[in-house]
């Protein structure tokens, strides 16, 4: 008895509290942000948040564009290839109603690359940045830096008073445990005013009525109540019941169930990340194989035979229940230098496979340990299943081992695994990041992530070249060059992009981007 | 009873000292912290920079010992992954697992005695074999499908419950507290009844057989005789003496309560030392690991040396043979 009035109670405060907040974007996702230090922890989660009430001086709109942000026009300066000219935008006001202005803006990038920032990498090739006047920057680079906009979309502006007032000047020193007043607070230029903050459990913000774009975007939340979800069927469940109207990291199985539910609809698009296997062909013999004195990954056609075997269509039908765009070459689709044709380059032939192992000289196949994560892409450990049944076909025996990704991903960066799994995302929407990173031969500092043993010092060359070649025809010819190489080399074998999926309820509207980093401002909701 | 008693407290800080080497030299089979607390920018000096400032480089009976070293002065290190003290983060969390605890525990007893007497009473009756045939399932379901078909049919299907989370909460010093807020309140249900099911239905069937086996007891046979009533024979007489082996197991059950919230918390997200925890080993946060392992063991071992030592005064048995060595 007792139970059932306090069942009615509880059922009539929820209809209440349905009413009351209709603008309220009740949001949820699997991780929460690390820290509110615009600087420290280049990650995922954390800039999404750090979005709603932070901007940059540019951000990307849901296609991936460019659009201005707190600058309003920038290019490379006419006398001088090595200058980035910045004009920043006037009238605008942070949340504590300080003006900002130039000084901001140089403060921010040398905050940016302090010792501490996780964003320094990003803005290495940055020597100076320099106030014309109060609404003119001019970023110096070391040397040409044609993409230099591209690293700048996550680089938020604080302001330098607030900074000095609460003694953030400095990064927070994040493994040292430090905690300063930007770890928790908040004081940007963004959409939305922090209101109030628990790690890991709730994160509540409003809307910032002063902001400058306040008639120029939908803005149409008032305010935000963001709650890490952990478990992936309670997520589904608090979406299901509507205690939640919007969700990121929705469980591909649950896709179904979220679309027949009534007022509820999952959007999806393809992100900015592709999966794929890495064969290591560098070394003379390899320890994950049985074959004795020699590597058979070295030889061209068996990686081809292998890329080949993998049917990617039975993978996106049956692993993915058909939430991938299968890949044929490592870059995501609105990713400067990828081509529909390139992608187009994986065709399944279990003929012609056969045909090329036994030219190799493996007729009979041989034996190879997959190393998979089973915690880090969606399905990650169900492909390398399929993948595993697949490459039997043309006799290739795969010994599985699947492991968490704080597992996984040691063997790679410490050139322990000779196959392996891998999936890339490219910030910087240029091909340049992925070669750096996964083409170039692997030193202390580039080509951190191949783990291939590949190295050509002619394609090394190229591809560092590209850095600073401000001729855009000539760089993009370059790129499509060294794509062949990679292509025709089967360096990789590419096996999908992934798909985003953005679950929300009836009245809640935003069209999914790449980045997976929702911006409450573009929402509309009713 | 001194000597005894110096004795299982030497045990006891033996068996801790176990319990963290072990765990330590566990850690490096979780996986390694700096690939997660690096970005995919990150190149060879940034990491060897950090495992060094981390002391990772160092085998791990030195980082035992240091760990050990800074314990012993309450300081537990700082979280790889949220970048605050250990201690803070426990403190913070505390107040969200003890208080399900407690509530899932007070119903798992109450609960349980009066459901165990009352199926051991009317044992042919037809609401006893209901209420033991549903017991079944609460030992045998695991916890975490028991909460997600909570979830299912009381946040989903009914909407009554929230499916996750703790609700408003009050502060009280530095106590947060679920107790007082309506949303508070609604939250607890369906976690507490998850969390308790299972020692529910262990002290309800524990109740149940000895109860069974007192009713047959001379004393409750003579009892009849003397012709007192039902109620004074079964509360009064069978009840007290079947209580005694409830009570050991009830101290025992209260720890795993405790411990074992993991499941339940990772289920309902709710914010508490259990998903902390979970949270932890999925990005091998080393020192909030460490300080929850040695927390739980230090409660584990702190229960049973308190039980030993009430065995030690209720039992008079002990007492004599202590005092004739």
């Amino acid at each position: 008895m007792i139970l059932k009035n306090l069942m009615i109670a509880a059922s009539a405060t929820a209809l209440m509290a349905g009413a009351a907040s209709a603008e309220t974007l009740r949001w949820a996702r699997a991780g929460d942000a690390l820290t509110l230090d615009p600087h420290s922890q280049n990650e995922g989660p954390s800039h999404t948040i750090r979005h709603q009430m932070y901007e940059p001086l540019i951000i990307r709109d849901v296609t991936g564009a460019f659009e201005p942000a707190l600058a309003t026009e920038w290019g490379p300066k006419a006398d001088d290839p090595n200058v980035w000219v910045f004009k920043l935008r006037e009238g605008v006001k942070f949340h504590d109603g300080a003006d900002f202005n130039a000084e901001d803006v140089v403060f921010s990038f040398e905050r940016a690359k302090q010792p501490n920032s996780d964003m320094k990498e990003l803005i290495g090739s940055i020597t100076e940045v320099r106030a014309v006047d109060d609404y003119t920057v001019e970023i110096v680079t070391d040397g040409p830096n044609p993409i230099l906009p591209s690293n700048l979309t996550n680089l938020f502006i604080l302001d330098k008073g607030w900074a000095e007032a609460n003694n953030t000047v400095n990064v927070q020193d994040f493994e040292g445990g430090e905690i300063t007043f930007a770890t928790t607070n908040a004081n940007g230029t963004g959409p939305y005013v922090l209101q109030s903050r628990e790690p890991d459990v709730k994160t509540v913000m409003v809307r910032n009525d002063n902001y400058w774009g306040i008639d120029q975007f939908p803005m149409e939340v008032t305010e935000i109540v963001y709650t890490p979800i952990q478990n992936a069927a309670t997520r589904v469940a608090a979406m299901l019941s509507g205690e939640v109207n919007f969700l990121q990291d929705m469980p591909v199985q649950d896709i179904d169930r979220v679309n027949g539910a009534d007022g509820l609809m999952v959007k999806q698009a393809p992100q900015n990340r592709v999966i794929f296997f890495g064969m290591n062909q560098g070394a003379d013999d390899i320890e994950a194989d049985n074959v004795d004195g020699k590597n058979p990954l070295a030889d061209v056609r068996v990686r081809q035979a292998m890329s080949m075997a993998i049917n990617r269509d039975a993978i996106k039908q049956v692993v993915m229940r058909g939430q991938s765009q299968p890949a044929g070459m490592i870059a995501p689709p609105f990713v400067n230098g990828w081509t529909e044709a390139m992608d187009g380059e994986s065709a399944t032939n279990l003929e012609k496979a056969k045909e090329l192992m036994a030219e190799a000289g493996y007729a009979d196949g041989f034996s190879l340990r997959l190393d998979c994560p089973n915690d880090r892409y969606i399905n990650d450990e169900g492909i390398c299943q399929a993948a595993v049944g697949m490459l039997g076909q043309i006799g290739v025996t795969v010994n599985l081992d699947a492991k968490p990704k704080a597992q996984h991903f040691p063997l790679i960066t410490d050139g322990k695994t000779d196959f392996y799994m891998l999936g890339w995302g490219v910030p910087t929407y240029d091909s340049e990041y992925i070669f750096n990173f996964l083409v170039h031969g692997r030193e202390d500092d580039i080509g951190t992530w191949n783990g291939t043993g590949y190295q050509d010092d002619a394609l090394d060359t190229k591809i560092k070249s590209l850095a600073s070649n401000t001729d855009l025809d000539a760089r993009n010819a370059d790129i499509a060059d060294i794509w062949r190489v990679v292509q025709d080399e089967a360096l990789y074998i590419p096996i999908h992009h992934q798909v985003l999926n953005w679950g929300m309820a009836d009245g809640v509207g935003i069209d999914v981007d790449a980045e997976d980093q929702p911006k409450v401002k573009y929402f509309t909701i009713k | 009873m001194f000597a005894y008693i110096v004795r299982r407290m030497l045990q006891s800080v033996i068996v801790l000292l176990v319990v963290g080497l072990v765990a330590f030299s566990m850690f490096r089979f979780v996986g390694d912290p700096i690939d997660n607390m690096l970005g995919q920018e990150r190149t060879q000096a940034d990491i060897d920079r950090l495992r060094a400032e981390l002391g990772l480089d160092q085998p791990f009976p030195v980082q035992y010992y240091k760990f050990l070293k800074n314990a012993v002065q309450g300081n537990f290190g700082v979280s790889y992954r949220q970048g605050r003290p250990v201690s803070t983060i426990i403190a913070e969390r505390a107040p969200a697992t003890l208080e399900l605890a407690f509530v899932s525990g007070f119903l798992a007893i109450t609960m349980g005695i009066a459901l165990g007497v009352f199926t051991a009473i009317r044992r042919q009756g037809i609401a006893a074999n209901v209420i033991m045939t549903v017991s079944l399932i609460g030992v045998s379901l695991p916890t975490f499908l028991i909460g997600i078909l909570l979830i299912y049919i009381f946040s989903v299907e009914l909407d009554l419950l929230p499916s996750f989370g703790r609700g408003e909460t009050v502060m009280i010093g530095n106590w947060s507290t679920g107790f007082l807020t309506t949303s508070g309140l609604k939250a607890l249900i369906l976690p507490a009844i998850t969390l308790g099911l299972y020692q529910m239905t262990l002290i309800m069937r524990l109740v149940r057989s000895e109860m069974l086996e007192v009713l047959r007891a001379d004393y409750v046979r003579f009892a009849r005789a003397r012709g007192l009533s039902d109620r004074v024979i079964n509360f009064r007489h069978a009840l007290k003496n079947t209580m005694v082996p409830v009570i050991t197991i009830t101290g025992l059950q209260l720890g795993s309560i405790i411990a074992f919230a993991i499941i339940t918390e990772t289920v309902f997200q709710w914010p508490g030392v259990g998903l902390l925890f979970i949270n932890a080993i999925q990005f091998v946060d080393i020192p909030v690991m460490a300080a929850y392992l040695m927390l739980i063991s230090v409660m584990f071992v702190s229960i049973n040396l308190i039980v030993d030592l009430l065995y030690y005064a209720i039992d008079p048995r002990l007492r004599v043979d202590a005092r004739a060595t």
